[in-house]
């Protein structure tokens, strides 16, 4: 059976049934990325005063991922020029930059994240914090058994909130060392994972869901890159309809990061 | 007629993308711009103006490279209806904001 208006427009509808099907997708996904800034709302301004962080993400690496994603969904745009025009080399270079873009923008987000995991608070039993990078846990280190030592590439402050506004001069100004701490000494001790605060949390839950997205995008990206474009040689209107849908959800996942960004690596 | 629908020249594409990027940039450094100034006391007037920024930004991207700007008449109806449940999402998270049971908030 032909599957109808795939290429020609529907008359009622005056649209190909892919596109009006990906707006309704992408108006329901605009609605659950909704859902986790209403969270994100919630927990920001429930927060208790002087205890949101300011300042915890590499604001150069968001920077540079924002122009990644801006030149992709620039190298979309091109490649579905290029079908239309019907310049097929064309687009297979522009779609091979988005799939490289794409893939750099996630090499990035894993970076961050690795950074975020390796960052350790320890809470000290005589009331200081220890905050910094992990730089070695000695061999014999067991915090139940409270044997051996780590060592952090940080500072030692004396309240948590300390460490809330790193943008504050004193943070800025703050010198980092070597800090090797006991087990003996330590009260508690976790990583700046999602279960650190609520601020992670909705990091890692919000850029975690969006990167999920960048790499769905790119894996039907790369299928019609590479195996899916056999369909130019017999119905290329149809590929070219294809493009198109897939690169309007690309724009839609590059407008998500447009308020990702400042959301939580500028306020 | 829809952009897509439309004859298209990849000239003058490359020259919207160009013009668009370089926007994008612009606004991109005015974000970071604003976060980095001292405008005020505490972060609401920053924050509206970041967002305000964004905003022009996503403009862009929906309006140009999604061809939003000349778009048949269903998504646009598609879109009105998504702007009036994404409010009304954002308006009961901000009416809950102070919605705490007697006794319960901490500030």
């Amino acid at each position: 059976m032909e599957i109808p208006y795939t290429i020609e427009s529907r008359p009622d509808t005056g649209l190909y049934n892919a596109k009006l099907g990906i707006w309704l997708f992408l108006a329901s996904e605009v609605m659950l990325f909704g859902g986790l800034f209403s969270a994100y709302v919630l927990l920001r301004v429930g927060a208790e005063p002087g205890m949101w962080p300011h300042g915890w993400l590499n604001v150069t690496l968001g920077t540079v991922n924002t122009l990644l994603l801006a030149l992709s969904a620039i190298t979309t745009l091109l490649a579905w020029a290029a079908c239309k025009v019907r310049d097929f080399t064309k687009f297979k270079i522009f779609h091979a930059c988005t799939i490289l873009l794409a893939l750099t923008f996630l090499g990035i987000k894993s970076y961050e994240y690795h950074d975020k995991l390796i960052h350790y608070e320890i809470k000290l039993n005589n009331g200081t914090f220890a905050d910094g990078h992990l730089v070695e846990k000695s061999k014999d280190f067991d915090l139940a058994k409270k044997t051996g030592t780590v060592t952090l590439h940080g500072r030692i402050v004396q309240a948590e909130k300390e460490l809330m506004d790193l943008r504050a001069p004193a943070a800025q100004t703050a010198k980092l060392d070597e800090v090797t701490v006991a087990a003996t000494d330590i009260k508690s001790m976790g990583n700046y994972g999602p279960r650190h605060n609520t601020f992670t949390a909705i990091y890692f839950t919000l850029t975690g869901l969006h990167a999920l997205h960048i790499l769905g995008g790119t894996l039907v990206i790369f299928y019609l890159w590479g195996p899916g474009s056999r369909m130019w040689k017999t119905d290329p209107e149809r590929f070219t309809n294809r493009i198109e849908v897939s690169g309007l959800f690309w724009h839609f996942v590059d407008l998500v990061w447009i308020f990702l960004f400042p959301v939580l690596y500028l306020t | 007629m829809s952009e897509s629908e439309k004859p298209v020249s990849l000239q003058s594409y490359i020259r919207l993308c160009g013009v668009v990027f370089v926007v994008v940039l612009c606004t991109t450094t005015g974000m970071i711009a604003t976060s980095f100034a001292h405008i005020g006391e505490g972060w609401t007037l920053k924050v509206a103006l970041i967002l305000a920024i964004a905003v022009v930004n996503a403009f862009l991207v929906a309006g140009y490279l999604m061809h939003l700007l000349s778009e048949k008449k269903l998504i646009y109806t598609v879109l009105v209806f998504t702007v009036f449940f994404f409010i009304g999402l954002m308006g009961l998270t901000l009416w809950a904001m102070n919605d705490f049971p007697t006794g319960t908030a901490v500030h």
